[in-house]
């Protein structure tokens, strides 16, 4: 199926749960910031929330340091 | 109409700042115009805001505040001056937004952090060897006594969570992400955005290392709410963390906390 994420359309497979998803792309959920079709999520939701065609996902990924 | 030191003075046109200085301060070799420096000989226009100053002088406690902020834009001084801002986190970047934020003289600084001054910081945070040791938000509160003692210092210095930070910083106008790690950082941009709507944030990512300097980039999440850095060095084994683009990446952050309180942000 096909997702908006970061404004740029993407192929994902279908049913997948935000942490999944987050993690196949290679970072850690929790240092992931999810915004799902203009909600922000709290940590305990990208287990159970699904990616559906055509939703709007924003991720903001923090690294270490400061 | 001139102001002259804090004090109104006449103008007439043609009126030089050295006469001006020979007349009201004949010492001052420092002479500054509406908060930039100037030759003695610049020529005044009405309503100009001058400084005669004479290097190395001791003054006055009610001058040094307006002495302070001299070199101000005119007019930043009056807006920031009753502002609040937290900062979460006192290590490369947290302490030097503070001092930023305390040379700029905003109003109050809420500064939290839970860990003491070890050796190993004094490669990037603005800290003293004779400060190891102590709290951070104590030497921190003490070395900005030092730059502006104007400035109102509150400190907290407890771990911060996802349920104490929207207590702790119900009040500021801008908070300050400064943490160390990946997933603090993402917990408190959350909370900030579910939590506390109203507040101006700017957080950090990416700055590790010596990468060039113009990668590092402050990018806006939302209205009021940004984040700084690279997003992608990462402060791991075989790269450091080190003062220079840590300060960088500070310093970005300093000066959007004070675009936001600007209202342009």
């Amino acid at each position: 199926m096909k997702i908006i994420v970061n404004g740029e359309e993407k192929e994902a497979q279908s049913a997948l749960s935000v942490s999944e998803y987050v993690t196949a792309l290679g970072f850690d959920p929790e240092t992931v910031v999810v915004e799902l079709d203009g909600q922000i999520l709290n940590r305990v939701d990208y287990a159970d929330r699904r990616l559906t065609e055509g939703c709007e996902l924003e991720l903001i990924r923090f690294i270490g340091g400061g | 109409m001139l102001q002259v030191n804090e004090r109104t003075c006449d103008f007439h046109p043609g009126l030089r700042l050295d006469d001006l200085a020979q007349r009201l301060k004949p010492e001052a070799d420092v002479f500054i115009v509406n908060g930039f420096p100037v030759p003695p000989a610049t020529e005044l226009h009405d309503g100009d805001n001058c400084w005669l100053i004479k290097r190395g002088e001791h003054i006055s406690l009610s001058e040094m505040e307006h002495l302070l902020y001299a070199r101000h834009t005119p007019g930043v001084q009056a807006k920031v001056k009753d502002s609040v801002i937290g900062i979460m986190g006192l290590g490369g970047l947290g302490s030097v937004v503070a001092n930023a934020l305390a040379r700029i003289g905003v109003g109050t600084l809420l500064l939290a952090d839970y860990d003491v001054v070890e050796p190993s910081n004094l490669n990037r945070q603005q800290y003293f060897i004779d400060q190891i040791g102590l709290k951070k938000t104590e030497a921190m509160r003490q070395n900005l006594a030092r730059v502006n003692p104007y400035l109102k210092v509150e400190t907290f210095d407890d771990e911060l969570t996802e349920s104490n930070i929207p207590l702790i910083f119900k009040h500021v106008h801008v908070l300050v992400e400064c943490f160390d790690g990946a997933r603090t950082k993402a917990t408190a941009l959350r909370v900030a955005l579910t939590m506390l709507p109203t507040v101006g944030y700017v957080g950090a990512s990416g700055l590790a290392g010596y990468d060039d300097n113009n990668v590092i980039a402050t990018r806006k999440i939302r209205t009021n709410v940004y984040v700084v850095g690279d997003g992608e060095a990462e402060a791991k084994p075989g790269q450091g963390l080190m003062a220079p683009r840590v300060g960088i990446a500070a310093h970005h952050q300093a000066n959007q906390v004070l675009r936001i309180l600007l209202g342009l942000g």
